[in-house]
């Protein structure tokens, strides 16, 4: 089914993750809000991550947990001051554990406006191989 | 910190449930806010949520819009008032996909921001990196800060 009735975007609060380990660092850790989807080939998660800049963005896959995290940069100059605050910034973190064995080598992410493209090929189907006993 | 409550949404007092809602939401917000749960900001609950700043000439605002082009937004200032609308669109990943979660939210929206103080229109200027927008809005003279000399006899 197709919905091609726009409706209006509510405003949400961002989402405070709850991180496993306390971090050392003070300042908020948010939840960004993903889509995940797969076809056969691979899995393809979006993630919004407003203001996270690509050097900022870590992407780390290990034991099938994949964590992303990404820190944004004080908005305000020095000069500045809060009039209005209606949404706090901080980093974003989450960690996904994956099901499917991933192609560590062939991961691809990209980052544009705001918006994380992460794909994760999935392990070709390994190839029965045949292990011939040598007599000797 | 401490900020300056502006432009706080004025309810259309429709009818008695939606002031009670109203009121209910605000006690949540009260004591979310006592045992730390929550921001301490209040928001007007329009889509999207924006910071305003200000420094000796100019006023800020800014706003995450993830994924929007800035060919997708409109902005303008009329008076005292800045509009900020648009339709985020999140294109189809094609029929053969299966979804493992959907979060993210395609829509339209619009809103209106009422300035503190005198702008001038026509030096307002925006940009749109990495999905947050800054808006910048040049303080009408009237409104800067003048520095007073003290006269000494």
């Amino acid at each position: 089914m197709i919905d091609t009735e726009t409706k209006e975007l509510q405003a949400k609060e961002k989402m405070e993750a709850k991180a496993p380990a306390e971090p050392t660092m003070p300042g908020r850790v948010f939840t960004p809000a993903v889509d995940i989807f797969e076809t056969d080939k691979e899995i393809t998660l979006l993630a919004d991550m407003p203001g996270v800049k690509a050097a900022d963005l870590n992407i780390d896959l290990r034991d099938d947990t994949l964590t992303l995290t990404g820190a944004v940069a004080p908005f305000e100059g020095p000069q500045e001051e809060d009039i209005l605050i209606e949404y706090e910034i901080g980093t974003y973190s989450r960690q996904f554990s994956l099901s499917e064995v991933i192609d560590q080598g062939k991961i691809d992410a990209q980052l544009t406006d705001g918006v994380l493209r992460l794909s994760l090929p999935k392990v070709e189907k390994a190839t029965p191989r045949k292990i011939t006993v040598k007599a000797g | 910190m401490i900020f300056r409550r502006i432009n706080y949404p004025i309810y259309n007092l429709r009818n008695t449930f939606e002031e009670l809602e109203r009121m209910r939401n605000d006690m949540t917000r009260l004591f979310d806010q006592a045992t730390g749960k929550s921001y301490p900001a209040t928001t007007a609950g329009v889509f999207p949520l924006v910071n305003l700043t200000e420094d000796k000439d100019n006023y800020f605002v800014r706003a995450e819009l993830p994924g929007l082009k800035a060919e997708e937004l409109n902005i303008a200032v009329t008076g005292n008032n800045l509009t900020i609308s648009g339709e985020r669109k999140i294109p189809s990943e094609g029929d053969n996909v299966r979804y493992h979660r959907r979060e993210r939210e395609a829509g339209s929206f619009s809103r209106i921001i009422a300035l503190p103080g005198d702008v001038e229109v026509d030096n307002v200027d925006a940009g749109l990196v990495d999905g947050v927008l800054t808006v910048n809005i040049p303080k009408a003279e009237v409104a800067k800060p003048k520095q007073i000399a003290i006269k000494q006899n």
